[in-house]
């Protein structure tokens, strides 16, 4: 059921980071995109991008000090960055969840798992435990915990790390928020595991119509699971694509790149791994230059003296100055 | 991490011997895995950021005032400590401390010496006092320490159930009972029993660094290398180790300096007081409290200072080297 | 959970055990043997032999050591001579605890409720005013030493401005009936008011002056304890989850802060025994610490004995307590 609007509307989001006697560091610098209701967006780059603080700065869950926020977040009409902190906390849990990478540390050591799920009920739905707790034990069922009742009791390190993230899922979907955040909730799994949350992940979010933004570096994550994909770099989106569209014919050379050193099980033997040369500690600023020049196998003098505008093409975008289509096998 | 091509091996070009060659790459490996930004050790990047920290500049500021008055003292007072020259002015019955007059600006005390004197040249013995016995203790200390944690097993074992009981004891207990060892108690007695109760705390945070190491990356490569095991302790655990030593021996210094005080107090200490000390100093002044309390204020006040000053200091220190409170 | 407190138990054995050779050894180095040590300079002859007999100290060591056992089971510390001549060690010391345990528990009265609020508060605003001057003066709680701080306040408030006692526990011409040794419950316990409110007069300069460290220690350990949980990933979930305020302060973020707290307040009191010495020394309380420093001042050894072991196995003993209700508290050391 998708209607036109879409669910959230991210419009030139900047989060520049302040630190004391250092340059501002800007993480994120002019990121837009939407997302519809039912959809699946995946936001991917190498660590460092910006994507997490991209998400946090969504949830309003970024710290109070040191940063600065600029853009727009709109959300069912509303533009979340203008909230007060009181107004997001009625959000947050309850329109709009997230899942976050390790749920050992994400989880509180100290409280049993089924008071973690029925506490977003009793906040945002008013139920009293005792008629959350019913709930929370259809949740932990639902996301594929056996024995739920007796885990309903357990404790965060009584669990298995899998178990812990299914658990964390459920405490994300309990109020049924259209929209999902998820970053990287599969990168300290074990890779079995990965497979299954994945799994659930995507079962969940068909059956419920949730949107989800998939926050990952991870390739692999990005092409089983989500619709569109937005490839992130030093801050800005510099290609954006359907992802069949995009394994099978990516232009940025940054993506390029990233989908050329994925190990391929048919590639001949002895075939040298290609990796992305230097690293993000090597970027051009974004506002003069191209930031993915200094790694850039296309470069161009233009791409170090002027800053590629996005263009948006139907169902694509790209920034680039010197784009080459691949196609992907 | 980045390319492969990288940075030639500079030891290769000069054809150092196999050796050392290897000493070097390992030397390289372990600075390598300590450093949290390339090319920044922790105690730069520490240094750089104390440099601003203004509890930390205090701290050190009195500290390093206290040591230069201890060192210049001696020259700067104006009367000899020993000196009586107020004695024609006490009156034991209704001048017993004779009061400021020119010449003697914090007047006299009891025996008719020149308070301001004794208090300056005090900081010379209060020094000492503090320093031999923070220096005894970490000595004890990091051998116990080193010994158990480079050994481990039953070495271990038992010396840690030792320093775990005599930690369990109070200080202040622990401190007595050993001062109640001495047949004649002197400034030694105070010495002495301050540093017993320091070294079992070097000894447990010098253990726990090294045990730590034991695991961490930078020893395991070593040994994966074949370094001998004694290299191994001292040319890459210690001096890892000796970070949050040297943190906890200003601090201890200051509390040294405090019980030492305590201890004079109690009745330990010299009876001979031609030199003076602070905490002496304070504990004579008991008897005229509440007709002079001056008397025990200034040398309180001197203590009180300087124990703030290395708290201060060993504070800060220790936030600036913690890797966690990296902001 | 049973096995744990057992296999504490038994390394508490182990624990008393050194304690009490360590003690032995003292014992036998002090200045003039042990003889002297229990019965004086003075004693007769014959009760020197007598004692040099039980003692066993023509036997090996460890036959003494077991001796010494067996008299400190049985309660036989040797007779005081200075404290209080005449009287059995031990006697003394169980005369004195009760005045350390009332001003020790009026001490904790006052550090914990204002470590922890202190600590929390500070934590939550970092790099504030508050946060600032709270360091500033926990860090004067330990700078300053404590029989100093015993001083001011006592020529402050009770010479200069006699508002409080100056000394002791009870005032003379009070009538007091004692019933546990606590004065002012025994007040309370048999009405007799201005008995309990005088007891109470007289412990509160000294119990400020005692509270001092632990309050330092209380509040920097819950200062740090909470930057610690603030900083911690499940804070930020149940941010995420958009709780109140107060369940995220009171489930998340006190619940976990507070578990290094109560082991610090436990181990508190070795550090209250130690300035309790110097505190009841300024303000003459007649509690175990008075007794300890004149029992060190006037090498009455057997009281200083006494007062040393039983000091040492409240420790031990409090440790033992402080370990079995952490792991009451915090669900993941029940596992192990």
């Amino acid at each position: 059921m998708t209607t036109n609007d879409p669910l959230l509307s991210v419009r030139d989001l900047r989060v520049t980071f302040t630190r004391h006697g250092e340059e501002p560091f800007k993480a994120v610098d002019g990121v837009s995109f939407d997302v519809h209701a039912g959809q699946t967006l995946g936001l991917v780059g190498e660590s460092g991008c910006g994507k997490s603080v991209t998400s946090l700065a969504l949830m309003g869950l970024l710290p109070a000090r040191g940063n600065h926020v600029e853009g727009e977040v709109i959300h069912e009409g509303t533009d979340l960055l203008k909230l007060s902190s009181s107004e997001m906390r009625d959000r947050r849990g309850r329109d709009i969840a997230m899942i976050f990478q390790d749920p050992l540390s994400s989880l509180n050591p100290v409280v049993p798992i089924g008071i973690q799920v029925t506490e977003v009920m009793e906040r945002h739905r008013d139920l009293s435990r005792k008629e959350a707790m019913p709930k929370a034990r259809e949740l932990l069922e639902r996301v594929g915990i056996p024995d739920p009742n007796a885990r309903l009791k357990n404790y965060p390190h009584q669990l298995s790390g899998g178990m812990r993230q299914r658990a964390l899922i459920a405490m994300s979907l309990a109020c049924a928020p259209r929209l999902l955040i998820a970053d990287e909730p599969t990168t300290a799994l074990d890779v079995t595991i990965q497979a299954q949350i994945l799994a659930l992940l995507k079962e969940l979010v068909e059956d419920t119509g949730t949107a989800l933004i998939m926050i990952t570096h991870d390739l692999g994550v990005v092409a089983g699971l989500c619709d569109e994909v937005n490839v992130l770099y030093a801050g800005r989106i510099v290609e954006r694509g359907d992802r069949h569209r995009l394994f099978a014919h990516s232009a940025h050379p940054y993506t390029n790149g990233l989908l050329g050193s994925i190990p391929r099980l048919e590639a001949p033997r002895g075939e040298r791994l290609t990796s992305i040369p230097g690293s993000v500690a090597d970027n051009l600023p974004w506002t003069s230059s191209c930031a993915f020049a200094p790694r850039c196998p296309r470069v161009l003098d233009r791409c170090r003296e002027e800053t590629p505008v996005w263009e948006e093409h139907p169902a694509t975008g790209l920034r680039c100055h010197n784009p080459a289509e691949v196609s992907h096998g | 991490m980045t390319d492969q091509q990288g940075t030639e091996n500079p030891s290769t070009k000069r054809g150092l011997s196999y050796g050392e060659r290897r000493k070097q790459r390992i030397d390289e490996l372990a600075a390598a895995s300590v450093d949290e930004t390339p090319g920044v050790s922790l105690y730069a990047s520490a240094w750089r950021r104390l440099r601003r920290n203004p509890v930390f500049l205090i701290g050190a500021g009195i500290t390093v005032l206290f040591v230069i008055l201890a060192v210049i003292s001696p020259w700067l007072a104006p009367w000899d400590p020993a000196a009586t020259p107020l004695l024609d002015k006490v009156r034991p019955q209704s001048n017993p401390i004779p009061g400021p007059e020119p010449g003697h600006p914090l007047g006299g005390d009891d025996r008719g010496r020149d308070l301001l004197s004794r208090l300056l040249v005090g900081s010379q013995q209060t020094l000492i006092v503090g320093v031999m016995a923070t220096l005894f203790g970490l000595v004890g200390g990091i051998t116990l320490g080193t010994l158990a944690g480079a050994l481990g097993g039953w070495v271990d074992s038992v010396i840690m159930r030792m320093v775990d009981v005599l930690l369990s004891i109070p200080s202040l207990l622990l401190a007595i009972s050993i001062a109640a060892l001495a047949q004649k108690p002197s400034q030694w007695t105070v010495i002495i029993a301050i540093a017993v109760i320091q070294v079992p705390i070097f000894a447990r945070l010098l253990r726990g660094s090294l045990l730590g190491q034991r695991v961490s990356d930078h020893v395991l490569a070593a040994r994966a290398l074949g370094v001998k095991r004694g290299a191994i302790v001292f040319r890459h655990m210690l001096p890892n180790a000796l970070g949050p030593v040297i943190v906890q021996a200003t601090l201890v210094l200051a509390t040294a300096i405090i019980d030492a005080a305590a201890l004079s107090f109690l009745g330990v200490g010299n009876s001979d007081d031609r030199r003076p000390e602070w905490g002496q100093m304070l504990a004579r002044a008991q008897p005229f409290i509440y007709d002079h309390p001056h008397l025990a204020i200034y040398p309180a006040a001197c203590i009180i200072t300087v124990a703030l000053g290395f708290t201060l200091m060993g504070e800060s220190l220790r936030e600036a080297l913690d890797p966690k409170s990296r902001r | 959970m049973l096995r744990f407190i057992i296999r504490r138990l038994i390394q508490m054995v182990g624990v008393v055990l050194v304690l009490s050779f360590l003690l032995f050894m003292w014992l036998r180095s002090l200045p003039g043997g042990p003889v002297s040590a229990i019965l004086g300079e003075r004693a007769t002859e014959s009760r020197r032999q007598a004692l040099e007999a039980a003692l066993g100290l023509d036997q090996p060591i460890f036959v003494q050591y077991l001796k010494f056992l067996q008299r400190a089971i049985q309660g036989d510390f040797g007779i005081s001579t200075q404290v209080l001549p005449g009287t059995d060690a031990l006697e003394i010391f169980l005369m004195r605890l009760p005045a350390t345990l009332e001003l020790s528990f009026f001490a904790m009265l006052i550090a914990i409720p204002l470590g922890i609020p202190l600590g929390y508060f500070a934590a939550r605003r970092r790099g504030s005013a508050l946060d600032n001057t709270s360091i500033v003066v926990s860090l004067l709680g330990v700078a300053v030493p404590v029989f100093f701080t015993a001083f001011l306040l006592k020529y402050f408030f009770a010479i200069k401005w006699p508002i409080f006692p100056v000394s002791g526990r009870q005032s003379a011409d009070v009538d007091a009936t004692r019933v546990t040794g606590f004065f002012v419950l025994d007040g309370i316990l048999t009405r007799e008011w201005d008995a309990a409110w005088d007891a109470f007069m007289h412990l509160v300069l000294p119990s400020i002056a005692l509270a001092t460290i632990p309050f330092a220690i209380i509040f920097r350990i819950t200062r740090a304890s909470v930057l610690d949980v603030l900083d911690e990933d499940y804070v930020r979930t149940a941010e995420a989850k958009g709780l109140t305020l107060r369940v995220i302060r009171s489930r998340h973020v006190l619940r976990n802060a507070m578990l290094p707290v109560t082991t610090i307040i436990g181990l508190q009191v070795g550090l209250l025994l130690g300035g309790a010495v110097l505190t009841e020394t300024v303000f003459s309380f007649p509690g175990i610490g008075q007794a300890l420093a004149e029992a060190f001042r006037d090498k009455d050894y057997a009281v200083l004995q006494v007062l040393i072991m039983a000091a040492a196995a409240i420790f031990v003993l409090v440790n033992l307590l402080v370990d079995i209700s952490y792991a009451l508290i915090d669900p993941r050391v029940r596992a192990r």
